[in-house]
Order: C-alpha cells, then structure tokens, then sequence
C-alpha cells in the first residue's frame, strides 16, 4: 500500500516545491545553460568580442587524441578511486560491527579523516611521499625502491588514488556503519544455527540486503571522483607526468582558468555533465535491477 | 556586543572622514607577490603614498601569476578593474590582443605629460614589452633570466678543479660523469624546464622558438622549437637523465629546494633565485652564465627574460590615469630600481639603476650578482633573442612539460617529443587567433 497525500489544486504544491525549484534553477540549469550557451563560441578572455563557432569547440576537443586519452585516465581513476575508497569502508564497518567494546572511539576515529578538505588531503600526502622530504619516500629508498611520482605515471595514479580516496572511506564507512545495524539480526541467527560460517553469513546475507547502500555509494563515488578530486590533482600532480593524471574535470580548470580558453572550457563542462549524467542513468537502469530493496 | 561593534564602526568612519574629504585619489594595484617579495612591494608602495599627497596606492595580492591575472579579467568582465595589473611574461599576448581592456603605458605618460622615454630601459627588458613600433604597452617590473648557479663544495669534493670550464654544455658533460662517480645523487637539475631549456636556450642561440620573430610579428605565427639546436640539447638532457646525471624535479623551480639544501651540484635557476639561495646555502654557491653549445654559429647570443610587467586597465577615471603615471614613474626611477635589483636578485630594467648599482659597489660585494645582466646586454638582441609573445602559452608551456617529462623517462626520443609539442601548439595558437580576430 502507498501512502500519497493529493492536494486539491494547485497553487500550494507549487509553492512547496517552489524553493527546490527556485534553488535547482539558479545553480544548476542557469550555469548550465550558460556553459551550453558558451560552447557554441570562441569568446576572448575579456568578453570583448565572441566568435560563433557551432559545434567547433567539441569538433575540436573530440578530433584531440590527448582530450580522448583523458577519458581513459578519468575511467581508470574514477573507478579505483570508487573500488579504493568503497572496499576497505566495507571491511572496517563489518569490522566495527562486531566490536562490542570500544566501538566509540573506533567510529569516531575512522570518521575523522572526512573533515579534511580534498586540498589539504593532497598536500598531507605529498608531504609523506614527497621525493625530497617525503618520509614514506625515505623509507622506501632504503628498501632500495626508487620512489618517483614526478616521472613515473603509474605512481602518479597510485598516489592521487589513494590520496582522494583516503577521507572518502570515512564517509563510506559511516553509510555502511549505519546499513550493518539494520540488518535483522533474526536473520543472521537463523543462519547461524544452520551452520553457515561468518563468511558465508556475510556473502549471502549482508552483502546483498547492503545493496541499497552500496549502490548508493557507487553512484555519489563516482560522481565525487569525476568532480571533487581536483583540489588533490591540483596539489600532488597537476595533471602529470605527461598527462597521466589529468582528469576531464582537471582539464575544465587547466583550460578554462589557467588557459583562459573559455569556449573550450564550456565544452569540456558540457561534455562532463552528459558523460556523468549518462553514468548515473545506466547505473540506475542496470544497476538498480539487481539491488535488492 | 553588537551595539558596540556598530558604535566602533561609527567611531572609527567619523575618525576617517576628515581624511577621505581631502580627495585623494586610490589607485588599485593588483599584485602576485607574497613573503618577502610582497613586504618590498608594500615598503614601495608606502614609500610613494608618503612621498606625495595627492593618490594613494592601494596594493593588494591577489594569489599567483595565474590567479592575479584571473582576477584582473574576472573585474575587468564585472567593470571593477583594478588601475594596474601585475601579468606575468607568458600573458603578455593575453593582454596586447585586449585592446579595449588595456590602455598602453607610453599613453599613459602622455597624457600625463610625465617624461619617459622606452630606450632608458635594457633592450632585452623593452624588447619583450613593446609593439612593433617600439612603443612600450606594460611597464616591466620584475624581470630575471636565468643562470647556472653551482655548488662548489660538491664540485670539490668531485675532483672538478676550481677552475674548470662551465661555459659550455660540451665541457659540462664530462663534469657530470665526475660528479656521478663520486656519488653524487643530483649532478644537475633545473627549474621551469621550458622556459630555460627551451625558450631561453633558443634565444641563446639565435634560433627561432617560433615563427614571425617568436610571435612578435602576428598572431599567425608557428612553433618551430624542433629544429636541430633544440632537439640536440633535449636529447642530450635525455640522456644525461638516462645515466643518473640530469634529475628531473617538477614543472615549476621544487629544484630549488634540493639546491639549496646541498643535495643538487649544478641548478639553471632564474637569476632571481639569489635571495633564497644567499639565505639558505650552507655552503659555497656560484653564479655563471648559462651553458650555450660551441659549435653553434653566433652563440651565446642574449637570453631573455621571464617575471612580470605593469599593465594599466581602460575604462578608469582621467583622475586615475594621473597618479597610475606619477607611481610608474616613482617605480622606474634608478633609487627605486637599484634597491629592487640588489634586494631581489631580477634585473635592473634601467640602464641607469644599472650604473647606480655598479657605483655603490653591489657586484664588487657580491660577485656573480651581474652575470646575469651582462648575459643580457653584451649583445643587441635579434628577432630570435627580443622575447617571446604568442596566445595561450600557458598552456602551450604545459603541453611542453608533458612532452618533456616523455624526454626525461625515456618514453620518447627528443625529436618525437619536440614535433609532438610543435604540432600540439600550433592547434592552440590557431585557436588564440581566432578568437581574437
């Protein structure tokens, strides 16, 4: 049975809605109409004078080999950082779970590293993994590897991975905290008393009444590692070595803000929001089919 | 408490409003200057404001290079520019091609009817900021080129005797071995890669960087840094990088801080790098000209600049413009620009802050403080060596580092890497110049 409340007429469910409306339209389809608007153009960086190119900013963008190459990059670094950030949560939550002392203090502690901004995450790993005073380097060095993200690319990826992951388990770990204490417990009993083992227990019955949360998570993961990571790349890398970290959002900046090329800017942004738009929508199409409510 | 905040914000207007009635025109001055650079920059500007009482110089820092210069066009686009604008060298082609945002600094004295004259300044400092006429648009402010700064206590200690050549990169090499097999972890390293192994080392040897003199004769130009002069001293850096000898620290100057922590024997550095280094250094440091190959006709020629000039906004009040002239001026008087040069290590842009320097004895006291300005002024520059002005080059330096960094881990070889950035860096100055036709 659905619970629905009908309004008679229709000016109150307007003005209920009207904020969500009024807050949506002025930060959302405003600017993004504006980029679309923008992307049809070459502006100067004063505003003085526009060219109307059509569609010649993403002929331009798309005929690029390197802008191609980095949507690879941003496939390969948004889902580690997803797989990175989404696994250990797991695994420390189901941890926590079973902690009949102490659990507190053990929660407080995992979440603390969410309260860090993405910026000040990347210069707290640089420091570690610096070549010249990283102390993780350092370490490295004398069990003689020779530790060297300025010119590796895999490292590179390695770090700014585990960099922006890093404060995201926190916030994966708190979903999945909360998911694990309400699972029935006469569930997982009647199991037990069948015999299945812990692991059993887990694969069989947490993980798929988590579905919920995880796919939840998969889709604000994802989101967050295409948009929100840029503070951490800006630090670590800028992009490099070579284009090894240059993600598409990392682009938007380097083009748009450093660049000044607003009209290619504008067109990376719209390209962005239909590749992000299109994951969310395969994700709730395909994904959502097998999570089990 | 609030009634009391409100009451202190009306003590203190009242206290303030007989001065505000004496009219004295702000100018707003936007630079990137932080630490000790901005504490010489407020110590200017307060010594103007006490020097006359008709403007007051306003100055505020606006974040880096790339950020102030952000800033200035965000106000420019609200209508709330600043009088002057601190842009550095790479966005020099960014704001001539802004002709309605900009109003050229030789017009400015003009108007004013303040004296100035371009030819006071060095020819390599004008060259760079001036239109094809010679006219001078921006104000050079800091200026520095770079050098070849040396550790001495590591050279010792690698048997290189003290008065080994350094002169040219052939003599270098053999140098690196030495200072390799004694164990040596950084034998050379550099800072801002493209600008000193690429752009200035064009410069140095009088080859193009780019075509229709660097940029400065259209915006129709092409890259054209992949030609043999280059290509033979990018691969040569490869392999020195291949052998352990040539370390490769960051886009920008993090060189800087193995060098001056004793850890990197050779360093090409701006000549600006002199304060941090004077400062830092526990051991024996030395300033010499930049390598150049021997057997490249006509080298060394000049190198050129980097650092950052005075641009001076349209759409101000007449009012403005008058005092924006009178605190130019004040900037480029010798006094002023003798103290800079010796505080900061950039270059004395005028002939004359020059002289006065050499008079009060500064590179008797520091040697090696004038290498880099003798580096700049020995010879006139040319159409290769005056500077370098091309649209989106910031982004083109990026593209550079990448393919650099290819160089460097032994992904490409010099001439790959060198037409790839040509062929990339063509397509953004197509791009510059259409958006600005």
């Amino acid at each position: 049975m659905e619970k629905r409340v009908t309004f008679k007429g229709w000016l109150l469910p307007l003005l209920l809605i009207a904020p969500q409306l009024v807050i949506s339209g002025v930060f959302f389809f405003y600017p993004a109409g504006e980029a679309v608007w923008q992307s049809l153009f070459i502006p100067d960086p004063f505003g003085l004078s526009m060219q109307y190119v059509g569609l010649g900013n993403f002929e331009y963008l798309l005929s690029d080999p390197y802008y191609r190459a980095s949507f690879l990059t941003t496939a390969v670094f948004s889902t580690l950082v997803t797989l990175v950030s989404m696994i250990p949560a797991l695994f420390l939550a189901v941890l926590a779970d079973r902690l009949v002392k102490g659990a507190g203090a053990y929660r407080t502690m995992l979440i603390w590293p969410y309260a860090v901004a993405p910026a000040v995450a990347g210069v707290l790993w640089l420091f570690m993994f610096n070549t010249r005073i990283g102390i993780v380097a350092w370490y490295l060095g004398l069990l003689g590897y020779d530790w060297n993200y300025v010119l590796n690319q895999n490292e590179a990826m390695g770090l700014v991975v585990v960099a922006s992951s890093w404060g995201r388990i926190s916030y994966n770990f708190l979903f999945y905290f909360a998911a694990l204490q309400a699972v029935p417990k006469s569930v997982i009993e009647a199991a037990a008393i069948d015999g299945a083992r812990f692991w059993r227990r887990f694969f069989t019955i947490v993980l798929p009444l988590l579905s919920p949360t995880t796919f939840f998570l998969l889709v604000v993961n994802i989101v967050y590692a295409f948009f929100e990571t840029f503070g951490v790349i800006h630090t670590i890398t800028s992009g490099g070595p070579q284009q090894a970290t240059t993600i598409l959002v990392y682009k938007v900046y380097a083009d748009g803000f450093v660049g000044q090329d607003l009209g290619s800017s504008a067109a990376q942004s719209v390209i962005l929001l239909l590749v992000v738009g299109l994951l969310t929508v395969l994700q709730f199409k395909f994904i959502e089919k097998r999570v089990h409510y | 408490m609030k009634n009391f905040a409100l009451g202190a914000l009306v003590a203190s207007s009242a206290l303030l409003s007989p001065f505000a009635a004496f009219a004295q025109t702000d100018i707003q001055f936007w630079h990137a200057f932080t630490g000790r650079l901005g504490e010489l920059v407020d110590a200017q500007v307060a010594q103007f404001n006490a020097s006359q009482s008709d403007y007051k110089v306003v100055a505020n820092y606006k974040g880096n290079y790339s950020e102030t210069l952000n800033a200035g066009i965000a106000a420019f686009r609200a209508g709330e520019q600043p009088d002057i604008l601190m842009v550095f060298e790479v966005g020099t082609a960014t704001m001539m091609a802004a002709k309605g945002a900009i109003k050229p600094v030789y017009q400015v004295m003009a108007d004013a009817g303040v004296p100035f004259n371009a030819d006071d300044y060095i020819g390599a400092v004008k060259g760079y900021y001036t239109d094809t006429d010679g006219k001078m648009l921006s104000l050079p402010f800091n200026s520095s080129t770079p050098v070849l700064w040396v550790n001495r206590d590591l050279l010792d200690k690698a048997g290189v005797a003290k008065d080994a050549d350094l002169s040219t990169w052939e003599s270098i090499g053999p140098v690196l071995d030495k200072l390799k097999a004694a164990g040596v972890d950084c034998p050379m390293t550099t800072a801002w890669q493209s600008w000193i192994q690429l752009e200035n080392l064009s410069a140095y040897h009088n080859v193009p960087f780019a075509s229709k003199e660097n940029g400065f004769g259209g915006l129709d130009t092409e890259l054209e840094f992949n030609g043999p002069v280059q290509v033979k001293h990018i691969q040569t850096l490869g392999d020195w990088a291949k052998k352990g000898e040539f370390i490769y620290k960051g886009r920008r100057n993090e060189g800087g801080a193995d060098f001056r922590a004793g850890s990197c024997a050779l360093f090409t550095e701006s000549s600006a790098g002199y304060a941090g280094i004077k400062a830092e250094a526990k051991f024996n440091f030395e300033v010499h000209p930049l390598p150049y190959w021997s057997d490249v006709a006509g080298a060394p020629q000049n190198t050129i600049i980097g650092g950052a000039s005075l641009w001076v906004m349209a759409g101000k009040p007449a009012e403005d413009y008058k005092g924006v002239a009178e605190f130019l001026s004040f900037l480029s008087s010798p006094e002023v620009q003798a103290k800079w040069h010796q505080d900061t290590g950039y270059l004395p842009i005028t002939k004359a802050a020059a002289d006065l320097t050499r008079e009060q004895g500064f590179y008797k006291a520091n040697p090696g403080t004038d290498v880099a300005v003798i580096q700049m002024t020995t010879k006139e520059p040319t159409g290769n060596s005056k500077g370098i002005r091309l649209g989106n080059f910031d982004q083109i330096r990026s593209i550079i580092d990448e393919e650099l960094e290819a160089v460097w881990s032994g992904d490409k070889t010099a001439q790959d890497a060198l037409d790839t950035a040509v062929t990339r860096g063509n397509q953004l100055l197509r791009r510059f110049e259409q958006a600005n036709r």
